[in-house]
């Protein structure tokens, strides 16, 4: 419910599952501000309801799909040094991440 | 006339004959982004020493060709760009106008900087832009916004709006940028520049950071439609590292630019002129298409009846893609960390918390929900299916014309804050420019005349690889016109 108690599109719970999703720590401010925008964005997409797409196909890229084959071969390319060079953490020519197993 | 306020050409006919170097042109530009930029804020970055020694490099190439002028002096040997800080350059920055980027540095350049660099442009910098390209005023940016040189209270557009605004402030000779909905086209018109979206494929987005992949499209910005040319012909090309490249010749559109538009057929969509629309913005842009038809064009109305869902397909279907390309800052491989928390779900939550701003945020759980499950049939694949409709509204119009000419957005520039805290308005910034993204066509926005005393942009709209006849109208009507000599006083 909005602030003139009317139904909106996203519920609290519903922004702290997409939220989770996204991998967002979002503030409670944040969480009630994206609710109310996301809520009048979703609302106004609405208008794409109108449109009868039953036939239609969907375009994901403009372009012919198509694979690109490469032939398999060793090619120079970039150095493990230059690489690493970004990483926040690095260790033994590795990017460091925390631990993902007990 | 000072050498920064040269065009591309102009200052190619000098460095030819001789009358100047590309180590003087530079200097000159170099302080004229100390005079000026401290009040239009348009770079991230400069590169200033780096500049004049890629300056002194193509003074060496010049002398070169004069002892041997069997090939050509390329047109872009000694001009200074400015780059949109979204474009790879190797050992500069590239912060994306990102926090969560604020130290990345690419180990290698993109394929569009191979090519200027191949031909001897000189990089100056790179410029400000909203963050990760989400905006229409560059106040998005992670770290300034940008101001509009010809009113300093006003966005210069965006997302590109520190390459369009450098370009007006005479901070560069011409300045690259990327339009994913119309992020080049819409600071061109706000800044009173000639900005090119190219079709999709026609320029390789390899070292371009990634938004919206089946959008996003690099484009020039020039002083003038010969500037965009001969820097489109200078990126124009097929590369292999982008599979989305399209592997057809390049034109040379330098012949394409012909002071003759007699008997083209000019459409000119009625949806694209609606209620809303700032007066100034479709009285002057009314007038241009009389030009275009006092210039001997064939001008008649024509109808893309899905236009009005454009915006709603647009704002599902780029988030969705930005969500998922978005994912990959996690602080592991480079950008902002929180690598002291100690649990790895946690320092991811901390990092993108941390890391992203507001619009970025707001896009990813746009298009987070959008593709999550339940959802993504009834927004996400319902998106997908306009845009066929619209794709088809446009394959039915180029039947019938060469190009469609249009406003490029419905308002001149707004004042810094006035839509900052509202998305929806701020997103009807970009309601003329976003379907030809969905479409993968090409356009061009122009001056075109001014509202209220700020620039106005004309659209000029071709269908697939048709960059020659969009090139074409500009030109015819640049040629006829004066707004491209219009210059901003700082």
């Amino acid at each position: 419910m909005d602030k003139q108690g009317q139904e909106t599109k996203l519920s609290r719970v519903e922004v702290e599952h997409i939220a989770e999703l996204a991998k967002l720590n979002l503030t409670d401010e944040e969480k009630e501000k994206f609710r109310e925008q996301l809520s009048a964005i979703l609302e106004y997409a609405e208008i794409l309801q109108r449109l009868d797409t039953e036939a239609i196909p969907p375009t994901a890229t403009v372009l012919p799909l198509r694979n690109v084959m490469v032939a398999d071969e060793v090619r120079p390319s970039f150095s493990r040094e230059d690489l690493l060079a970004n990483a926040p953490e690095a260790e033994n020519g590795c990017f460091k991440v925390q631990a993902i197993l007990e | 006339m000072k050498l920064c306020e040269l065009t591309i050409h102009e200052a190619h006919d000098l460095l030819r004959k001789g009358e100047v170097s590309a180590v003087e042109l530079t200097q000159a530009v170099i302080e004229r982004i100390v005079e000026v930029d401290n009040q239009v804020k348009a770079y991230l970055t400069i590169t200033p020493e780096w500049a004049l020694e890629q300056a002194q490099e193509a003074d060496h190439r010049i002398a070169a060709w004069r002892k041997d002028p069997s090939n050509p002096l390329d047109p872009l040997t000694g001009i200074p760009l400015a780059i949109k800080d979204v474009i790879c350059v190797a050992g500069v920055p590239t912060t994306c106008g990102s926090k969560i980027l604020e130290d990345f540095t690419p180990p290698y350049d993109a394929t569009v900087i191979e090519h200027l660099r191949q031909r001897g442009a000189v990089i100056l910098g790179k410029t400000n832009m909203d963050e990760f390209a989400m905006g229409s005023s560059t106040e998005n940016s992670g770290f300034f916004p940008t101001r509009n040189p010809w009113d300093l209270s006003r966005v210069p557009g965006g997302s590109s709006g520190g390459s369009a605004a450098a370009l007006a402030a005479d901070e560069c000779l011409g300045a690259l940028g990327s339009d994913t909905g119309g992020s080049v086209r819409q600071p061109a018109a706000f800044c009173g520049v000639a900005g090119l979206k190219p079709t999709y494929g026609r320029i390789s987005r390899y070292g371009l950071v990634a938004f919206a992949s089946s959008l996003d499209q690099i484009g020039p910005f020039g002083k003038d439609v010969s500037d965009c040319a001969i820097m489109l012909q200078a990126i124009a090309h097929y590369d292999p590292r982008d599979s989305t490249s399209v592997d057809v010749p390049t034109p040379n559109y330098a012949q394409a630019l012909i002071p003759d538009i007699k008997g083209m057929r000019v459409g000119v969509p009625r949806e694209y002129f609606v209620e809303g629309m700032q007066p100034g913005v479709e009285t002057a842009v009314r007038a241009a298409i009389e030009r275009v038809t006092d210039l001997g064009a064939e001008v008649d109305e024509v109808s893309l009846p899905h236009t009005e869902y454009s915006l709603p397909a647009y704002y599902l279907i780029a988030p969705a893609e930005a969500s998922a390309n978005l994912a990959r800052y996690d602080g592991v491989k480079y950008g902002y960390s929180r690598p002291e928390v100690e649990d790895v779900w946690d320092a991811y939550r901390q990092t993108r918390q941390n890391g992203f701003g507001a619009e970025v945020k707001r896009r990813i759980m746009l298009g987070t929900y959008a593709l999550s499950a339940g959802y993504y049939d009834a927004y996400y694949l319902k998106a997908q299916k306009v845009r066929t409709l619209i794709k088809r509204d446009f394959d039915e119009a180029f039947r019938k014309f060469d190009v469609l000419v249009a406003p490029t957005s419905p308002t001149a520039a707004f004042k810094i804050g006035e839509k900052v805290d509202d998305p929806l308005q701020m997103y009807l910034s970009d309601i003329f420019t976003l379907s030809l993204n969905l479409a993968g066509i090409c356009g061009i926005s122009i001056p075109c005349g001014f509202a209220d005393g700020l620039p106005v942009g004309l659209q000029i709209m071709g269908d697939a690889f048709a960059e020659e006849a969009v090139l074409r109208v500009a030109y015819a009507y640049e040629q006829a016109t004066e707004w491209h000599k219009r210059k901003p006083v700082l």
